[in-house]
């Protein structure tokens, strides 16, 4: 029992579930108990958007520093955007509008790989750069239109069990998943060794090119995926859907224990991160706090978990 | 009598339990250039860091103009004495001009239009050196061929400003010049000692060594084994006194002497990527040894066996690292996680790592290689050198390559530790591996089947097993003059 505790201490995502675990016992301190559940399962509905995000930005930021997808906001709303116009709230066209919002994210996703490694651009700028050719797409091909999802679709991303969404459940699921890749499989093993050392990764004879193009298109496939999620939850695609997304995508890799400087990933971090800044905007707003304090509050805040759960690697 | 320029005194460096410099006395003397030969690990390159500062000896004194140095030396010290180095690796800055580089030395080159005296400088000593060498102050370096950047950096090295100009050394400073601008620097070299100055001049080239020597001093192990007059010296008399006499005849009782001339061809290579010139060929069981000078093609050509460039390659291959920090160890993870990663195909059952046949493939190797840890999920930052490098053979030999590529593997490992790898490399030899090992140590060609001597990227001599000697490597390491 002792050592499975020692380890557990040793966790470097136990830091973000603390973390959100003080900042929901303060909010229902606050109300006198009153709303703690709902507050969990709204934070479990918003949260599990930015760990579907955030599992992709994971894997992208684990292949090692400069490392990073800004494309993913763009990459939701075209894929939003493709799915709601393609489904056009028919039952019939549900699966050919998830396929055609898929393909459209993977070809950002090769897209993004050309740029960073055939024209050797940053990816930082290469994403970047692409975001604004992607979004310029969803916009020319959604023109402003506001289609609902199919009632499906809009069940399936909004329904929940004694206060458990269905999704959250699913992205656990892909959460599970996701963690034997990294741990078990080649690919997994690659990624976490590209982002050691390149060099000494390639000299091992791993395939680090193909492993690369391989984790952009994931990030990207979880972009779309995010994409057509969220227009069911939100009852359609919206032009700015993705804009809360590009820096919380980043944040909650950084502050659930993924290594910036990659090598090192985390996958439940993401989960007790997204909840954990959820939580905090969440009660920032019952303490009545004005938009601006919020704000500086949550800069604060982010930089206070980061420091101590950070402490393990300042050792290093 | 004429004046000292530098002294050395019985000056050592240790690394660990390397002795680089084991006493040098040296006395280089004003207007005179010194030619300073000695193969890998003869401890020339200790020696003109000690010179310029950058490594401070252990034991010994330092005498700059006949006085003895007893405050600290270090690089601004010793370039206040008026010491210049040209360094083999080119040392200017890529993203800076050639005026821009030149003020790096010189910081009495400020305010209003430094730009401008520093081009003027430069330029008048590339014009004095390099008559018609076509290279405009204004240059980026990044964007000068590495010939014009090597002259750059010459001429900086010669550029007199506020600190005096005494003492130059230049480390194989012809390596990247043409026949006619190696010719002109040595004429300049004859120039500049006229007027006082000393050089050090350091060359594989030994024609160049003969004539633009005053005074040869040879080293070895870390000591000055012979000093004459130039004209004392002939390009035997040097390649004898760079090796030694024991080494020779011990070398041919430990060889193995194999039976593979028959044995398919696994790998054959052009090092220099053109089809002329000889080409390397290795068959199945053979050890084949690289040598020659550091630097002169043998790991360039392992990377390009490895990445099958202008190299057929009719076998699954492994890389072992010299450069354990760079090349080798990943440092997050597990020895047990460093040795398996080349493996994990083998057991890897519908797409998932079975973690108990990991486990059992690093425990084997732990055994095997007898790398040194109660637990192989320690991490590997917990090994010894030799003992990371030790996991690193353990990664290439319980893989599924039969060609091992090793690129000078033991650099800064123990004897022991060497000892053990040397006899599982005969074992695995002996069971139809081959290996392609670049070593700078001449012990190490003793294990050899065959040895390509390289020089300039190329090979310049191949020796099979029974005729490998010291005198014959250094002699097809050393080249009579720029070819």
């Amino acid at each position: 029992m002792k050592p499975a505790l020692k380890r557990l201490g040793h966790q470097p995502w136990l830091g973000s579930f603390i973390a959100a675990t003080v900042v929901w016992l303060m909010t229902i301190a606050f109300t006198g108990g009153q709303g703690g559940g709902e507050i969990l399962t709204s934070a479990l509905s918003f949260g599990t958007f930015t760990v579907i995000v955030g599992l992709g930005q994971m894997m992208v930021i684990t292949t090692g520093p400069g490392n990073v997808d800004l494309s993913i906001p763009a990459t939701m709303t075209l894929s939003g955007v493709i799915a709601m116009k393609i489904m056009n709230t028919d039952e019939a066209l549900l699966l050919i509008g998830i396929l055609a919002a898929l393909s459209a994210s993977l070809v950002v996703g090769v897209a993004n790989y050309i740029l960073i490694r055939l024209l050797r651009i940053p990816p930082i700028i290469a994403t970047l750069s692409s975001s604004f050719l992607i979004l310029s797409t969803a916009i020319s091909y959604g023109r402003g239109i506001r289609i609902k999802p199919p009632p499906s679709l809009a069940e399936f991303a909004t329904v929940r069990y004694a206060g458990v969404p269905v999704v959250a459940v699913a992205v656990v699921a892909l959460s599970f998943l996701l963690a034997i890749v990294l741990k078990r499989t080649i690919y997994g093993r690659t990624v976490l060794a590209i982002g050691q050392n390149e060099r000494a990764a390639w000299l091992a004879g791993l395939n680090v090119k193909s492993v690369r193009f391989a984790t952009y298109l994931l990030s990207a496939l979880f972009a779309g995926i995010c994409g057509i999620l969220q227009s069911g939850f939100s009852g359609g695609a919206a032009l700015n859907m993705g804009d809360d997304f590009l820096l919380s995508s980043i944040a909650v890799v950084v502050i659930g224990g993924t290594s910036v400087a990659g090598g090192k990933a985390n996958v439940p971090g993401i989960w007790g991160a997204a909840l954990f800044m959820y939580l905090l905007v969440t009660m920032l707003n019952i303490f009545g706090a004005s938009p601006g304090v919020r704000l500086i509050l949550t800069g604060v805040m982010i930089i206070a978990v980061i420091t101590m759960a950070g402490g393990e690697k300042a050792s290093r | 009598m004429t004046l000292e320029a530098i002294r050395l005194d019985g000056v050592e460096k240790s690394f660990g339990a390397v002795r680089a410099l084991a006493g040098v006395d040296l006395v280089v003397s004003a207007g005179e250039c010194l030619g300073l030969v000695g193969h890998n690990g003869a401890g020339k390159s200790t020696l003109m860091h000690v010179l310029t500062g950058t490594l401070s000896p252990d034991k010994g004194s330092l005498a700059v103009g006949g006085v003895t140095v007893s405050g600290e030396w270090s690089a601004a010290a010793s370039q206040r004495a008026g010491i210049r180095c040209v360094f083999q690796e080119l040392s200017l800055c890529p993203n800076l001009s050639v005026a821009e580089n030149a003020r790096i030395m010189h910081s009495p080159l400020r305010g209003f239009g430094w730009k401008k005296r520093a081009s003027d400088l430069i330029r008048a000593k590339l014009d004095e050196i390099f008559p018609g060498h076509g290279i405009d102050p204004d240059d980026e370096i990044a964007d000068l061929p590495i010939g014009k950047r090597q002259m750059a950096e010459i001429a900086r090295a010669f550029t007199v400003m506020s600190d005096p100009l005494r003492l130059v050394i230049l480390d194989e400073p012809t390596s990247s010049l043409d026949a006619v601008t190696a010719e002109q620097l040595l004429a300049y070299i004859g120039k500049e000692t006229a007027k006082g100055t000393a050089v050090i001049l350091i060359s594989h080239l030994l024609g160049e060594i003969l004539s633009a020597s005053n005074r040869i001093v040879v080293m070895k192990d870390g000591k000055s084994v012979a000093e004459r007059p130039a004209d004392g010296f002939d390009r035997m008399s040097l390649v004898a006194a760079m090796g030694s006499e024991g080494h020779g005849s011990s070398s041919h009782s430990t060889s193995i002497v194999s039976s593979t001339g028959t044995s398919p061809v696994l790998v054959k290579a052009h090092p220099d990527a053109s089809k002329t010139g000889p080409e390397l060929v290795v068959r199945k069981g053979e050890v084949i040894g690289l040598a020659g000078l550091a630097g002169h093609g043998q790991t360039r050509t392992l990377l390009q066996i490895f990445s099958r460039d202008h190299a057929s390659v009719e076998a699954p291959m492994s890389f072992i690292a010299g450069d354990r920090q760079s090349d080798g160890i990943f440092n997050l993870w597990s020895i047990a996680r460093n040795v398996t990663i080349r493996s994990l195909k083998s057991f890897t059952r519908f797409g998932l790592i079975d973690p108990d046949a990991e486990a059992r493939l690093a425990e084997e190797w732990k055994s095997r290689m007898a790398i040194r840890t109660p637990d192989m999920d320690n991490n590997i930052l917990t090994l010894s050198g030799g003992n990371q490098q030790k996991a690193l053979f353990a990664r290439a030999l319980a893989s599924d390559a039969t060609v091992i590529l090793m690129d000078d593997p033991m650099r800064g490992v123990d004897i022991g530790t060497k000892l053990e790898v040397y006899d599982m490399i005969r074992t695995e030899a002996a069971n139809g591996r081959s290996f392609i090992w670049y070593t700078t140590e001449f012990d190490e060609l003793a294990y050899c089947d065959r040895v390509y001597v390289f020089r300039n990227g190329k090979i310049s001599d191949e020796i099979n097993a029974g005729s490998i000697s010291e005198e014959r490597i250094l002699q097809a390491s050393f080249a009579e003059s720029a070819a």
